[in-house]
């Protein structure tokens, strides 16, 4: 019988769901969002690459250039399981992730963090493609 | 009457795995049953020896989502025994914290979808928003809500600061309340009563031959514990009750869990109260010398064994999983014998099983030669029918 008493209560308190998404939810400070790279101080190790678990993430080239030095990182945010190894094996801790968690997109170029050298618009291009 | 053949299953999108089981019937009673598993074989084994040991974590996560920490604490303990490597004590304490609090949402969870089972649903939204804080708690700490990735090889890889522990000791008294209040209820509630009590017994002596694991042996009043028996993180240190109920129903099964979480609050608490300072985690090479390990956690549903053999290279050359649902399932068969078609979904679920729904029932009925199709959902309805009819027996 106490569970009517409890049924009582919860029918004048208020609703502990929120109205997403007009209100949402604070997100604590550890929250693994989608990706951020910082390029500018990227040195093209690869060694994320090399230990993300789910293959997300694949060293591209920029046009013209072959040399290994200049790869980065570019991050499939469909296979990202955001375990975050990538984030803990940076040498240069250039990898982060924000809040964000609304990662949808109707498009490749939404679902990838790509360097500033992968052309926008390039929809089906191969970067964007690989892996 | 002519025994009657009930294939449940295959297909339960509704829970995590699928399972068949052909209930022999004779009548309303159940007497025999015949499971049939390997419907959600993933090859995730073969996989992890693809994977290098890092990676293998993840992958190890992802066995099961519920009780995803018991996977990778029982991962890096026995990566830990091949690589020789031991994490620092502060680590140790915080797995211990994190797989506590893994266990209380995982047990309310449960106690959820028990109440789901047998109507009563008022419950079942209350236990659930209650398990929200948990999981509220464990997102702060870790980062997320499911897959935590907390666990290392060598360590974990967030520490718990002051402000966490401040936070998580009041929620420890919140749920303390609540938890105790469940207890009065599932006690007390005619619902819970009527449909628990007597149901599903287990005796003592079939648990242990059947070798059942976790709360569904402790129900039955076998103190065996992984925690208490080959400790492992800092079990050894932090005290705690092993809780055992006698009766051996799907009653006992209900109480053994709401303790257990009352342990773990306990246990919480002493944890984040005497938590040694220091690092948490150490470095590790990339390859582990030659040699193999085994590893036992107490997961929420019981116990969790873990093989990995290392041939030297980056990648496990062997890598296996009992889980303790596995364990169970001969165990839940003994169970199902003599009980009411009406009961079937409670005393499954009484094993929290990684397969416990049954969402689709092929009804065939000899003696008739008539076929039917139930899903779960109408199983659930029927068996609630059925005691608004009969009543209690
Ligand atoms: S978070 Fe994990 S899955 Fe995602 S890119 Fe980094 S390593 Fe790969
Ligand atoms: S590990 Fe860091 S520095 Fe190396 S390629 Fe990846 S993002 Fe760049």
């Amino acid at each position: 019988m106490s569970v009517i008493k409890e049924v009582l209560r919860n029918i004048i308190s208020r609703p502990v769901t929120l109205k997403y998404p007009q209100e949402r939810k604070e997100l604590p400070e550890r929250f693994r969002g989608r990706i951020t790279i910082d390029y500018d101080n990227c040195i093209g190790c690869g060694l994320c690459a090399r230990v993300c678990p789910a293959l997300a993430i694949t060293m591209v080239n920029p046009p013209g250039k072959k040399d290994i030095r200049s790869r980065r990182p570019l991050v499939h945010l469909y296979k990202c399981i955001f375990c975050g190894q990538c984030a803990l094996v940076c040498p240069r801790k250039v990898i982060s992730f924000t809040h964000e968690y609304e990662l949808a997109s109707y498009d490749k170029e939404g679902s990838v963090v790509a360097p500033p050298f992968v052309k926008k618009g390039n929809k089906g291009g191969r970067e964007l493609s690989k892996g | 009457m002519p025994i009657v053949e009930i294939p449940v299953g295959p297909q339960h999108p509704a829970l995590k795995e699928p399972i068949r089981f052909i209930f022999q019937l004779d009548g309303e009673i159940v007497v025999g049953a015949e499971p049939r598993l390997g419907y959600a074989h993933r090859g995730i084994e073969k996989l992890a020896e693809h994977r290098t040991y890092v990676q293998a974590l993840y992958l190890s996560e992802r066995i099961c989502g519920i009780c995803s920490v018991a996977h990778t604490t029982c991962y890096v303990e026995t990566a830990e025994r091949v690589f020789n490597v031991e994490a620092p004590p502060r680590a140790k304490y915080i797995r211990v914290i994190v797989s506590e609090l893994n266990r209380i949402h995982s047990h309310l969870l449960w106690l959820g979808i028990l109440a789901h089972e047998v109507g009563f649903d008022t419950l079942f939204m209350y236990t659930w928003r209650d398990r929200e804080m948990v999981l509220d708690l464990l997102e702060m700490i870790t980062g997320n809500r499911v897959l935590y990735a907390i666990n290392m090889i060598g360590g974990v890889r967030h520490d718990i600061t002051p402000e966490m522990a401040d936070k998580a000791r009041k929620v420890m008294d919140y749920l303390e309340e609540r938890t105790k209040y469940y207890k009065r209820v599932a006690e007390e509630d005619p619902v819970f009563n009527n449909r628990l009590a007597e149901v599903g017994i287990l005796s003592p002596s079939d648990a242990r031959r059947l070798c059942a694991v976790g709360p569904t042996i402790r129900g039955s009043g076998v103190k065996t514990d992984i925690r208490r028996d080959d400790p492992y993180s800092a079990y050894d240190e932090v005290p705690f009750n092993v809780i055992t109920y006698d009766e051996g129903d799907a009653l006992a099964k209900t109480l053994v869990r709401i303790d257990e979480i009352l342990e773990s609050i306990n246990m919480i608490r002493y944890a984040l109260d005497h938590m040694p300072g220091g690092e948490i985690s150490v470095r590790v090479p990339m390859r582990p010398p030659p040699g193999e390990a085994v590893g036992r956690v107490e997961a929420p549903r019981g116990e969790l064994f873990y093989y990995i053999k290392s041939d030297g290279t980056m990648r496990p050359y062997r890598f296996k999983v009992r889980t303790p649902t596995l364990a169970n399932i001969p165990a839940l068969c003994r169970m199902l014998e003599g009980i009411f078609v009406a009961d079937i979904p409670v005393v499954v679920a009484s094993i929290d099983p990684c397969i416990a729904c049954m969402d689709r029932v092929l009804l065939i009925d000899k003696s008739r030669g008539k076929k039917w199709v139930w899903t779960k959902e109408e199983l659930r309805r029927y068996s609630l029918k059925w005691y608004e009819e009969h009543g209690r027996r």
